[in-house]
This record gives structure tokens, sequence and C-alpha cells, in this order.
């Protein structure tokens, strides 16, 4: 009787079995092999030990996009969470039309990667682009968005703040189950609301924070499609080329597949270092309810 | 500082002054038309003239609404330009997106049944590995899932495109796997001492409980699959056989700095479908993003 459940249990489970071999296990065992490879499409493997590792650390290009990715996350990914926690705050003071505030804070991030780009490049645009016109009515200095490098960089860091909304949707659902004795039992202690945020908003919607945020910064290392869209091969002066763009490239674009399969492994091994380092690092920040 | 006097100034939030809620009131209508006015002036510039997007005759709102815009974006068929079946495209995304959902709801399901109410070993161990697999890069998996792809002669089909959600994805196994857990189990032992199999359980008792969940897996993937560029850039060789993320970068990628209100129509025409699905099904989807984030 025994076995037969087990049996069924794996029979449930069997469809996800099959495809976390397929599609996960192997590949992420196969790129390790192909990064000791010189390979393309056009060639089957060829070992050549530690070559692809010890070209990488010269590559210039790989430098600077290893530069511009980690610049990015650590610009886009606060930025939105402040954010999106502000706007979850604001609506959870019941305030009146709350539904109809947070469908218009989420609905940017329903538009689709590429329309995103090519809404934005339009925005952008020096010339009669909304930002600079809003800018020029102003009467403040009007910068060339999209061919400066030194501001090129923050308009997608503007955008992802723009796309803040699901993550604003998900602190407000944390916001809402603190429960109200916390703020009861400090309002009789005479809590500022500073206070209040400070020591018991904060604190309870913590493991939230921390888990979007991982998410993020994960998510933001993978950035490739709006880049791709609006700035081809990381204009302007390769100040937006990220990792996952020059990674594609090198693998289908240079025939490159063992070099780009190198960069894979470290991007994982840098996504798993720093996701075990937050976690180390939080559990003297983070707060988690016995339950 | 006195209770009474730290109550009666900051109190909760029903006795909050009446400035401060017209302050909030404020700060809401501020950010609210920061957040559209991107939208707005993409629908306003989609609706011009041509001669009212740049230069000298630029206007922040069209003198008057050119819907032929719309048809127009839709058949491009400028000789030198290119011409971009958006019609075809929008075909071609359909199927995709459709076969993508039926296996991600069907695959999913049976996966969450079975780590959340049925009993085998390693079912935990497995289940926490299901967990970290979430934190993989995709561009790690890229090069070795293209020659899978490649190697079974899928490479320029649909299929590298639907065929994986077939076998499930971590992030909605673990996401239904909750919702089912909160299902009690004595409807399943009722329905077992009745005799019914344990797939009978999971059609019949289970799945009908858990439709607003499955809901949101379908809209999940919807989504995903909808607007996904990475996978049909991958994959997609012909151009007849393009999605229409792929048509509106090549679209793009033709028209830099010109006919934006052809652009801006075509991607309205992206986006609308989406927004169509969100306002049809706003609360569970509201409510299924709002359960992701919790106590991973």
């Amino acid at each position: 009787m025994k076995r037969h459940a087990a049996m069924v249990g794996w029979l449930f489970a069997l469809p996800w079995v099959i495809g976390s071999l397929l599609f996960l296990a192997y590949p992420l065992l196969a790129s390790i092999f192909y990064s000791f490879t010189n390979y393309s499409v056009l060639r089957s493997p060829r070992f050549i030990g530690l070559d692809n590792y010890r070209e990488l650390v010269h590559d210039e290009v790989f430098l600077t996009t290893l530069k511009n990715t980690a610049l990015y996350t650590i610009s886009a990914v606060p930025l939105a969470t402040v954010i999106a926690i502000a706007l979850a705050m604001l609506l959870n003071t019941k305030v009146k039309g709350m539904t109809v505030y947070r469908t218009i804070f989420f609905l940017p991030s329903l538009v689709p990667m590429i329309a995103l780009g090519v809404l934005w490049l339009w925005v952008f645009n020096s010339q009669n682009g909304l930002l600079n016109e809003s800018l020029r009515w102003l009467g403040l200095p009007t910068p060339n968005w999209l061919d400066d490098p030194t501001v090129a960089r923050w308009t997608l860091v503007i955008i992802s703040m723009w796309g803040c909304g699901n993550a604003m949707i998900i602190y407000l659902a944390a916001l809402q189950d603190v429960p109200t004795a916390l703020y009861e039992a400090a309002d009789l202690d005479g809590a500022s609301s500073w206070l209040k945020t400070r020591h018991v908003t904060l604190p309870m919607i913590s493991p939230v924070i921390l888990f979007n945020a991982i998410m993020g910064f994960i998510g933001a290392m993978q950035t490739f499609a709006l880049p791709y869209v609006m700035f081809p091969g990381g204009r302007p002066a390769r100040s937006n080329y990220f990792f996952a763009m020059y990674l594609y490239d090198n693998a289908f674009l240079f025939q490159r597949m063992g070099y780009a399969s190198a960069m894979g492994w470290i991007m994982f091994v840098v996504t798993l270092i720093l996701t075990l380092m937050s976690l180390k690092v939080s559990s003297k920040f983070v707060h988690y309810e016995a339950s | 500082m006195k209770p009474a006097s730290g109550k009666n100034r900051l109190g909760s939030i029903r006795k909050r002054p009446a400035w401060a809620g017209l302050a909030i009131h404020v700060a809401l209508v501020v950010l609210s038309a920061l957040f559209l006015a991107p939208l707005l002036w993409m629908t306003a510039t989609s609706l011009k003239p041509e001669y009212e997007i740049m230069g000298a005759g630029a206007r922040l709102l069209p003198s008057k609404i050119v819907w032929s815009n719309y048809p127009k974006a839709f058949s491009y068929g400028s000789q030198d330009l290119g011409y971009i079946p958006f019609l075809a495209y929008g075909k071609n995304t359909l199927v995709v997106t459709i076969l993508a959902v039926i296996g991600s709801v069907i695959s999913n399901s049976l996966a969450a049944y079975s780590f959340a109410r049925l009993k085998w070993p390693g079912r935990d161990l497995f289940f926490a590995i299901t967990l970290a697999t979430m934190m993989v890069p995709y561009p790690v998996l890229m090069v070795p899932t293209y020659s899978l792809f490649k190697w079974l002669g899928w490479i320029g089909t649909f299929r590298p495109l639907w065929v994986p959600c077939y076998f499930g994805s971590a992030f909605s196994i673990f996401l239904l796997r909750q919702f089912f857990k909160r299902i009690p189990q004595e409807l399943s032992e009722a329905a077992k001492i009745d005799g019914a199999s344990e797939f009978r359980i999971y059609l019949d008792v289970v799945l009908p409980l858990a439709k607003p969940a499955m809901i949101v897996i379908a809209l999940f993937t919807f989504m995903w699959a909808w607007n996904d560029f990475m996978g049909p850039l991958l994959y997609l060789t012909d151009q007849n056989t393009f999605t229409l993320s792929m048509g509106l970068q090549f679209f793009q990628s033709q028209h830099t700095g010109v006919s934006w209100n052809l652009l801006m129509a075509a991607s309205l025409i992206v986006i609308l479908p989406v927004l169509l699905v969100f306002f049809l099904a706003q609360r569970v989807f509201i409510e299924g993003i709002a359960t992701t984030g919790i106590k991973g």
C-alpha cells in the first residue's frame, strides 16, 4: 500500500521530474562542460581546459559589461524597492479610491518588454520626447538621453522605477497583514509615525523585502530584452552593454558558445554567492514571526 | 511624553488629521499623473498625423484623431521599409501562448498536487531543490538548451517555445502548492472512502476548489508567453513565423526615428490584449501577485 502511494506521488510529479532534469539539471551541467571547450553551432566541442576563463579575465568588453551590470543592479533594485514600498505605504493609509490608484501604479508592469522599449525610446527622444519637452517647459536642461553615455545608463534605471508596480502590490499585501494590535500598542507608548514605521512596519515586512530584493537582484543581473531593443550593441559607447547581451552575442553572433558558457557559469556562481551572502547578512535584520 | 497626548496627536489611521489626508491625496494624484503620462502620451502619438510628431509642427495632443494609423501599422507595405505582417504575427503569438497556457496548467497542477497532498520518499528534499532552482539565471542554461533543441531538430519551429511548459516551472508549482495545501484534507479522505482514485480526487475534488489559483497560473503563463522575446529570438529563424515581440522589435529597427505614430500604434496593439486580460480578471490577478512574494 505504501509502495503504491509512493508510486502515485512520483507519477503525479513525473512531468516536472523530467522537466527539471531536461531543462535545468542537464543544461546546468552541460554548460560547465562546454565552458572548458571551444564550441559553436558549426563545430563540435573541443576540450581546451581553462582557456575560456583565462581569456575572460583579460577581456575588456567582458569587464565593461560586468561593471555596467553591477552599476545598473545596485542602482535600479534599491531605488525601485524604495519607491514600491513608499507607494504601498501611501496606498495603505485607507485612502479613498485605493483600487484605482493601485491599478494606475500597476499598469506599467503589464507592458511587454519590447513595447516598453519602443515607448521609452520615444519618451527619451532628445528633440521631441515627452521628457525633454517637459524639462524644456520647466526651463531645465535637456540631456541627450539616448546618445550621451553618462546619462544613457540612467534611462534603464528610470524605467525600472516606473515598472515597480508588481513589487508594490506584494508590499501592499504584506502591509495589510501587519496586525493592527501592534500599531495600537505603539500608539499607547506615544510613538511617532516615523518610529512606528521604523520599529513596527519595516521589521514586520522585512522577510518580504528580502525575498523581493533577492529576486530583483537575480532579475536585474539578467537584463537583456530592454537594452537589446533600446541600445543595440550596448550603445552609446558600450555604456548600456550588459552581461547577458554580451553572453548572447558571443554564443549566437560570434559563434563562441564555449566562451559564452564560461560567462554563464560566472553569472551563476556570482548569483549563488550573492544570494547566500544576503541571506546570511540579513539574518541580523530580518524579523521572522514565530509560527 | 504623556501617552494620551501621543494618542491624540498621531493616533491610529482613523484619527488622521485632515491636512495629512489631503497631503496623501495630492501625492497620489501627482504620482498617478507621472505613472500614466508615458502611456497617455503613447496613445496620443499613435493617433497623430505624421507632421505633428517631430520638429516645428510637434504638438502634445493631436489636432485631429487619425485612426488610420492603426490599420496602417497593421499592414505596413512600404517597399523600402519592409512589410511587417502583424496579423500573422498575432496569430503565431496566440498559437504559442494557448499551447503554453494549457501545458502549464496541466503540468504545474500535477506536480503541485504531488508536493502538497501526496506522501512519497524524497518529496520534501525534491521540493527544496525545486525552490532553489528559481535562483538559476537563464543565461547559464541558454547554450545547452539551444543545443538540445537543435539536436531534436526543433530550431525554426514553435516547439522550443511551448513544449517546456508541459514539464512544469518551479515558480508556478510553488504558487499552486501553497494553495492546494489550504484545501482541507478531509475532503480527499471522504472521496477516498467512496473509492475514488487519487487522480479522480485531483480532478473532481481539488481542482474545482483551486479555480482561482489555476486562473492565476494561466494568466501568468499567458503574460510570460505573450511577452517572451528571448525565446523567439533564439529559436525562430523564418520571418513568417515571428511572434509579435519579434515583429515589433524588427519594425522598430526598421523605423528608427521615423513614423513614431505607427510605432506607437503597433506597440499599443501588442499591449492591448494584455490589458484586456488584466481588466477581465483584475481581482484574481492582484491576489495572485500579492501571494507570490510572501514567505518564500
